[in-house]
């Protein structure tokens, strides 16, 4: 992507303070899995995996991995106390019965009206939707951490999704290295701004249009 | 140790279940807690034709991802095949079909066909036509949902942590991903496992697969992979 790991980290010290001591809180790969590096140890937090983990702690030291306790993506991680193991079903009951407060993920596109694209990759193989219908579908929350343009300066935030749809309507706040956007029936409300950039700026790098907050806040670098 | 249920047995005796185009269950989550001595043994012995039913096709040289590497495999029934490409190239070449299943319905099909459920009814991924195509629609209270067939298949194989001699089973941490599902929903269900014990010493609140769904249990001789994160 080549945004500089500050962006990165920036984004995910915003998507951070969404999440409220006590909550279960899927974290998607990528800029998603920065997140508990910005959370403050007092917030008593269940990190949740599809696999079938909940309570799901940080990497573990190298040489200490358990090749038995990955997460969804295959990689090593640790239990937190509190923490158990489930099968996948019970992990997705978790999901689509709500009890999944906020699922944090990345997106290729998001339309004005939170519609989700983030499973196809034009022009490559198709992976297949793995968890993230029923995540994008089923949590009360979905937060889209993602850069504002792609690679080639295109807008990621458009009218509608020219991508395939991973789920219609769902997004509820959007992150990008610019600002903060709520998404509400009405389309887009741009609520903060990231430091250094201008209103002018996001205004010429979004595909669509978007209300703007009456107090904007300014996110120092 | 006393084998008085007849499950106890070897890889040898159970190959004699897997023949060319055999619908094959399997247990883990991106090679996670698959069998790593039954794969060996169905590639030593080139089952082809196969259609699998798990989760992913986990990576090319991880799990059930060697089958489909080494092109074993006529059709799979997953949630996601992007961790192994060779399964992408085959799909895109036309020589392995692929039915894609969200995660949490594909694990509940499972679930279903392992007890006795005809079908489950979804509202996951009702506007994507990948999902609904071809599946039928049931009004509940007003509301449309899709209709999702329960699977299962001539054989399951599942991963454990530890048997006894009845086949009970428990797993190891998120080794157990699909394999409780999985293990239900086999007409033939072979568990490998880390270790067998005697009858009496697993804690029977512990166990999380009652014998009643296991055929047979093996040995294992262990991951013989490199994990991707090694």
């Amino acid at each position: 992507m080549g945004m500089g790991v500050e962006f990165r980290n920036q984004m995910a010290k915003r998507a951070a303070e969404e999440i409220q001591n006590g909550m279960v809180v899927n974290l998607g790969i990528g800029i998603p899995s920065l997140v508990p590096n910005h959370l403050s140890k007092e917030k008593m937090v269940m990190f949740h995996a599809e696999n079938g983990i909940t309570g799901m702690g940080p990497s573990p030291a190298k040489g200490a991995e358990d090749e038995n306790l990955c997460n969804a993506g295959g990689f090593p991680v640790t239990l937190n106390s509190g923490g158990s193991y489930c099968d996948s079903a019970v992990a997705f009951g978790m999901i689509r019965r709500g009890r999944v407060d906020i699922t944090i993920l990345g997106s290729l596109q998001v339309s004005q009206y939170g519609d989700l694209a983030n499973w196809i990759v034009p022009g490559k193989k198709v992976p297949g939707m793995g968890g993230a219908m029923e995540l994008a579908q089923k949590a009360k929350k979905v937060i889209v951490v993602m850069n504002h343009c792609d690679k080639h300066g295109v807008p990621k935030i458009v009218p509608s999704c020219t991508l395939p749809l991973t789920s219609a309507r769902c997004v509820n706040l959007v992150v990008t290295d610019l600002a903060v956007f709520k998404v509400s029936e009405e389309g887009l409300l741009l609520t903060e701004l990231f430091a250094p950039f201008s209103l002018e700026n996001v205004v010429n790098k979004t595909g669509c249009k978007f209300k703007i907050a009456e107090t904007v806040r300014h996110i120092p670098y | 140790m006393e084998n008085s249920f007849g499950k106890i047995t070897t890889l040898e005796a159970v190959m004699e279940f897997f023949h060319d185009g055999l619908t094959l269950m399997f247990g883990g989550f991106g090679g996670v807690g698959s069998p790593p001595t039954l794969i060996e043994g169905i590639l030593e012995k080139g089952i082809q034709d196969l259609t699998l039913i798990g989760n992913d096709t986990g990576f090319p040289h991880i799990g059930i991802g060697k089958l489909v590497s080494r092109g074993l495999a006529k059709k799979v029934i997953a949630s996601h095949i992007g961790s192994n490409p060779i399964a992408g190239q085959l799909m895109h070449d036309g020589r392995l079909e692929v039915e894609f299943s969200p995660q949490g319905i594909l694990a509940e099909r499972i679930r279903a066909g392992g007890v006795g459920l005809p079908a489950i009814l979804s509202d996951i991924g009702m506007d994507n036509e990948m999902v609904s195509k071809n599946k039928p629609l049931m009004a509940i209270d007003g509301k449309n949902y899709l209709v999702e067939t329960a699977l299962t298949a001539e054989v399951s194989i599942v991963y454990a942590k530890k048997a006894d001699v009845y086949g009970n089973l428990i797993y190891d941490k998120s080794a157990r991903n699909t394999n409780p599902l999985v293990a239900m929903a086999g007409d033939i269900t072979i568990a490998e496992v880390e270790e067998i014990v005697p009858m009496g010493s697993l804690e029977p609140e512990e166990i999380i697969t009652p014998g009643v769904f296991v055929d047979y249990v093996i040995p294992s001789m262990g991951v013989n992979w490199k994990w991707a994160w090694e």
